[in-house]
């Protein structure tokens, strides 16, 4: 129905390997574009800057820790930090002088020498060794931040990110930001959907399911964790950045603290392992459930004639996004995405679905 | 060099340290029978201190009585944990493993705060303020009593282990599959194992309380219990408690010299560096079993 496949005969390799074989998911991946690039005319400029900027941004963040997480299967519980340097490095540079997208590029590069330090803990231990030790470099990275006053400007310091200039424009409207996100965003989904076909997302692949039987096929799966390590670490540094000179404005610790990489721990298990379009579903799932379930519970609160504290309040959508988690490890480990794939494997050959393979 | 100021801070250090191996000890019990890391141990220490404060409130009855009950009640706050969130995910990869104690810990975290409201209140067991002398040497009474009270522990827990249950856990955490098969319930023995651990979690609960109150902050005792117990070996008792000797003096050896170069707040500088040097030099920490894949 949706997806239909039927009659659909690919006749030449080069069709067979487009990015989007059935021509329905081309169709959508238009439409869909075409409203993210409407977006500004169509919803008020309170939705744009506050859900659908920071839900792009977010995204390619949550992208870049599934690129180590779900393809390279290496554990970091401290991607906040490094989303952290790089927000930082490329803030410090632009204050400076240095353009903007040189500022943020440096950002990237920055995150991606230090976070390369991350995969040395990857080179000697596995599993949940790994996990704990990239905690613990998430500790020291916040207690560097916050404690170099020549990083953080000072205890309990805001640095103001300067005004954004791209490609000697001025950017200053909330239009403006929003494109960026969505320039940044679509960078990186687009290098994600290509990393799935190459010889290095294979390769990724081939360390996450064995890594010695990867070594056995010749794949070095040192250097194919370092360059997971680098990449990811390039892509969170260069969305910290964006992230604070698009979003915030302004940059301090507790931005990027461990809660921080929780979160987008949670995003990523959310969404789904692996999965680009799990990615989506999973960033705007973890931001908007807070305030969707504030205006739920208050809404609800009401409707009971019953009073609610400002503490229980302020707690119970902490408790909801805890439960949330447990639960969709219980009912569905791989997340929406995979929710999305059975939906879209269910109407590919609906309603002959004695058809599929 | 200042003889005094460091035996005073060594000591206080190595008390302070075996309360740690009181939130450590939580987490290899746990290790120990499922080799499931529990990253929901600080939320748990913090729950159990809120469990006793309230049953104490509500039934009107003193410390002594409510802090067991507290305990009979976390025994089963850790089987149902076990029943409802980690049966299901036995053999799943430890990515899931992980992030459901998170979870976890998130949620524990968050329904305490709403429930019993997030203020800080003191734990009045009734140790005094004022410090132990020891010669020069002032000593905190609040950490020798927790020091005191995880010693003890670690010699109950190492009868336990020669008693016939204690067996039975030891054969689940040696070999799992093998203890299925010669009849012994493996179900029954983790979730023994998660119940205890929520036991023990109680007691540092009440003794971490009384030293800094009880709020949030009980939590965050978990990069400590970690730290400890990654140092000691994640499946060894005794390991826990000579790590938290370890720790608790170092942390306060290194950071009393170092927040006056730094400027303060270096305890868990101090603790997170720890944690990193012992995965990377011996992933397997002090007594653990090597099987602890190196690569």
């Amino acid at each position: 129905m949706l997806f239909r496949q039927a009659g659909i005969h690919h006749t030449d390799y080069a069709s067979d390997r487009a990015l989007f074989p059935v021509p329905a998911d081309r169709i959508m991946i238009i439409g869909l574009l075409v409203l993210a690039v409407t977006a500004p005319l169509t919803t008020s400029s309170l939705t744009l800057s506050s859900y659908l900027l920071p839900w792009l941004v977010w995204t390619s963040a949550t992208l870049g820790l599934n690129l180590i997480l779900g393809w390279a299967g290496q554990f970091h519980f401290g991607y906040a930090a490094i989303m952290g340097i790089g927000a930082y490095a490329s803030v410090h540079a632009a204050r400076n002088g240095v353009p903007w997208e040189i500022a943020v590029a440096l950002g990237g590069l920055t995150a991606t020498v230090i976070g390369s330090t991350f995969a040395f803990a990857a080179l000697r231990v596995k599993g949940l060794y790994l996990a704990l030790s990239t905690l613990a470099l998430q500790f020291v990275m916040d207690w560097v931040i916050s404690h170099v006053p020549a990083i953080s400007g000072g205890t309990q310091a805001t640095l103001q990110a300067p005004p954004m200039k791209l490609l000697g424009q001025p950017v200053t409207s909330e239009i403006g930001f929003y494109y960026v996100a969505l320039g940044w965003c679509l960078i990186v989904t687009l290098f994600m959907l290509n990393l799935r076909r190459t010889a290095l997302g294979r390769a990724l692949v081939a360390v996450r399911e064995k890594d010695f039987a990867a070594a056995v096929i010749g794949v070095h799966s040192f250097r194919y964790k370092l360059v997971a390590f680098a990449t990811s670490s390039f892509i969170g540094g260069v969305s910290g950045a964006i992230l604070i000179f698009t979003f915030y404005r302004a940059v301090t610790p507790e931005q990027f603290a461990v809660n921080v990489s929780i979160e987008l721990l949670a995003m990523v298990i959310v969404g789904g392992l692996g999965s680009i379009i799990g990615s989506y579903f999973g960033a705007a799932f973890i931001l908007l459930m807070p305030g969707l379930m504030n205006s739920l519970i208050g809404w609800l609160a009401s409707r009971a004639g019953a009073q609610l504290g400002v503490e229980a309040l302020a707690h119970i959508p902490h408790a909801v996004y805890g439960a949330l988690i447990i639960i969709f490890l219980l009912v569905e480990p791989m997340g929406l995405g995979k929710m999305y794939a059975n939906l879209r494997n269910y109407l590919l050959v609906w309603p002959f679905g004695y058809a599929r393979k | 060099m200042d003889w005094s100021l460091f035996a005073e801070l060594a000591l206080n250090g190595a008390m302070a340290g075996l309360m740690y191996s009181l939130v450590a000890l939580g987490l290899v019990l746990i290790y120990k029978s499922s080799s499931v890391p529990n990253l929901a141990q600080g939320a748990m220490t913090m729950l159990g201190a809120y469990f006793v404060l309230e049953v104490g409130r509500h039934l009107h009855v003193p410390m002594w009585v409510a802090i067991p009950l507290a305990m009979l009640l976390m025994f089963g706050v850790g089987i149902g944990i076990e029943r409802v969130a980690l049966r299901r995910l036995a053999g799943r990869p430890i990515i899931m493993i992980l992030m459901m104690t998170l979870g976890l810990d998130i949620f524990l975290r968050a329904i305490v705060l709403t429930v019993f409201g997030s203020s800080g209140r003191p734990m009045p067991i009734g140790i005094p303020d004022d410090p132990l002398f020891l010669g020069p040497i002032l000593l905190n009474r609040s950490y020798a009593v927790g020091a005191a009270v995880a010693l003890a522990l670690w010699g109950l827990f190492v009868l336990f282990f020669r008693s016939r249950r204690g067996v039975v856990l030891r054969a689940i955490s040696d070999d799992y599959t093998a203890s299925w098969s010669v009849g012994i319930s493996v179900e029954r023995g983790v979730a023994l194992s998660w119940a205890m651990s929520a036991a023990v979690a109680t007691i540092a609960g009440v003794l971490w309380g009384s030293v800094q109150g009880v709020d949030q902050s009980l939590s965050m005792l978990l990069l400590k219990g970690i730290t400890v117990a990654v140092l000691g070996g994640l499946d060894s008792i005794g390991g826990a408690i000579l790590a938290g000797l370890l720790l608790g003096i170092f942390e306060s050896v290194a950071s009393g010299y170092l927040d006056k170069l730094v400027g303060g707040g270096s305890r868990d500088l101090v603790v997170a560096a720890t944690l990193i040097l012992t995965i990377m030099i011996r992933p397997h920490g002090l007594f653990g079993r090597h099987d602890i894949e190196r690569i």
